[in-house]
């Protein structure tokens, strides 16, 4: 099993959601976050106070998906959330050790 | 109605009744009584909500109740203070400087006595409603930092013994900038460089807010406050329009060069930053429609609509450049910009009614008219008030620092003063 962890632009969210579910994804959690990256942020200006914003709001999507889904997922969810500019986000994929569903105490991929 | 009533009041006249002090042969009107209620409404509409919202849009959102609470409970601290003495000292018979004690606690307001051709009561409460404002206004420069109950002595004292003597002097009777004739129809001087002038000195006294300059503290919802510009314009015609007393031509004439003065400075405001700046901001527009309302406030009634086209322009962009250069030359930390603002359009209000009056609108030419002698009037009232202001300003300040504090604890300003001060907070 592995946890795919994706941050992605907050408008792609429905995009890589549909891309996700064609190809069998059961479940995702979704987080808004905030962050910075190469893309720059932007400046706000109040009556001649000058802030610059670094932080950008983006989305974090994550699935843990059994290892023979973890290739199509990475593909579906590059092409979903793919603008071509600056700031279309990254993914980071990890192992998982364990999963549990709580309500009937299955394990491993099954609880998927 | 009106026949009627004028005959009861004749008869109560005769009979010696009427214990009016002043305008004993005046008629009541009912269609300036009319007007006088609703502007009264009007100007209260400004303060809450609408000032409380203009000035809490601004401010961090760990401050925004402080800051609505601030205007909300002046309203009510000044109202009391006005019925016990305020009002007396304001508008009672007295010296040039100060007027007397004979109307505390509003003793001698009996239900038909006239204040001209209204109801003593309505004038009253209608200046109620400018003590009101005025102290709401300076809470602008000090915003984010002051205790609650620092900020309630300040206001209180501040009101007795600054507020109710300068309007003493420019509306009261026997005022000595009244006797010079100063033109000041709705409060340049007695409202707006009054508040101004004491919000910088408020904000110079207490100090920057803490990570001033350092960190980001953009307004946290502009919705607020443009809402709350919204209803100041539209209040402002009470505070202009009923300045005149009276439901007459020369109220019309006011509200309308508050209409174009208004709309001048919004739109000289906008594109002064929209060149400079980049963009045309909504916090811009805003603040530019406040500016020309203030800088009209002293020339409406005295001005025509050509008149208010450069007032509202010259304040626009002036103001603009107060609030957003002069501020950081400076380097004072006038949160909301009350001194930006207020103070600035004040002055550039209150000088330029005496270029502009027109003598067939207010009685008085101006320079424009051949008459430049009105200018150094308007100047000597302008240098009076601020003077007056700041000093008496900066030792109120300093007794209440030295009785009570002024400013709140570093951790409370960091906790915002929502939570450390009122217990209570908006997520």
């Amino acid at each position: 099993m592995k946890l795919v962890m994706a941050i992605i632009k907050p408008f792609k969210l429905d995009d890589v959601r549909e891309s996700l579910s064609e190809i069998g994804v059961q479940g995702i959690t979704v987080t808004e976050v905030k962050g910075f990256g190469r893309q720059k942020g932007h400046t706000e200006l109040y009556r001649g106070a000058e802030y610059v914003v670094d932080f950008l709001p983006k989305v974090k999507i994550e699935a843990v998906v059994d290892d023979g889904l973890v290739d199509q997922v990475i593909e579906a969810i590059t092409k979903s959330a793919n603008t071509g500019k600056i700031g279309d986000g990254k993914i980071f994929v990890f192992g998982v050790e364990q999963a549990i569903r709580i309500r009937t105490g299955e394990s491993g991929a099954d609880a998927l | 109605m009106k026949k009627s009533l004028s005959i009861v009041l004749t008869l109560f006249g005769l009979l010696g009744i009427s214990s009016t002090s002043f305008a004993a042969d005046a008629t009541l009107s009912a269609g300036d009584t009319a007007w006088m209620l609703t502007s009264t409404a009007l100007v209260l509409f400004m303060t809450i909500p609408g000032l409380a919202l203009f000035y809490g849009g601004m401010v961090r959102k760990k401050n925004v109740l402080g800051t609505m609470m601030q205007s909300f409970a002046i309203t009510a601290l000044v109202t009391i203070i006005w019925m016990v003495i305020g009002y007396s000292l304001a508008f009672a018979e007295g010296g040039s400087f100060v007027g007397g004690l004979s109307k505390m606690f509003l003793k001698d307001m009996t239900v038909s006595g006239l204040s001209g051709t209204i109801p003593e009561s309505v004038f009253m409460t209608f200046q109620m409603t400018f003590a009101i404002i005025t102290p709401a206004l300076i809470a602008g420069a000090f915003a984010d930092r002051m205790k609650f109950s620092a900020m309630l002595w300040f206001m209180g004292i501040w009101s007795i013994v600054v507020y109710s003597p300068i309007t003493h002097w420019v509306w009261g009777p026997g005022g000595w900038l009244g006797g010079m004739g100063i033109l000041d129809f709705a409060g340049g001087t007695v409202v707006h460089i009054n508040a101004g002038v004491a919000g910088l000195v408020a904000a110079l006294v207490l100090g920057k807010r803490l990570g001033y300059g350092k960190e980001a503290m953009p307004p946290h919802n502009l919705t607020l406050t443009i809402m709350g510009a919204a209803m100041l314009w539209v209040g402002w015609f009470g505070f202009n329009a009923g300045s005149e007393l009276a439901a007459d031509g020369r109220a019309g004439m006011a509200m309308v060069v508050t209409q174009v003065a208004t709309a001048a400075a919004a739109l000289g405001w906008m594109f002064a930053e929209w060149m400079s700046k980049g963009k045309p901001s909504v916090l811009g527009i805003a603040s530019g429609a406040v500016a020309g309302l203030v800088a009209i406030t002293p020339a409406s009634g005295f001005v025509g609509p050509m008149g208010a086209l450069a007032i509202g322009v010259v304040a626009g962009v002036v103001c603009f450049w107060a609030a957003t250069s002069l501020k950081n030359m400076l380097g004072y930390d006038d949160s909301l910009d009350a001194f930006g603002v207020h103070a600035i359009g004040g002055i550039v209000g209150a000088i330029l009614t005496g270029v502009f009056a027109v003598k067939d609108i207010g009685g008085t030419a101006g320079l424009l008219e051949g008459n430049p002698g009105q200018v150094w009037t308007q100047i000597i009232g302008v240098g009076a008030t601020i003077l007056y202001t700041a000093v008496a300003s900066f030792i109120i300040l300093k007794v209440v620092d030295v009785v009570i504090g002024l400013r709140v604890s570093d951790d409370q300003e960091r906790e915002g003063l929502d939570l450390a001060l009122h217990g209570e907070r908006v997520e």
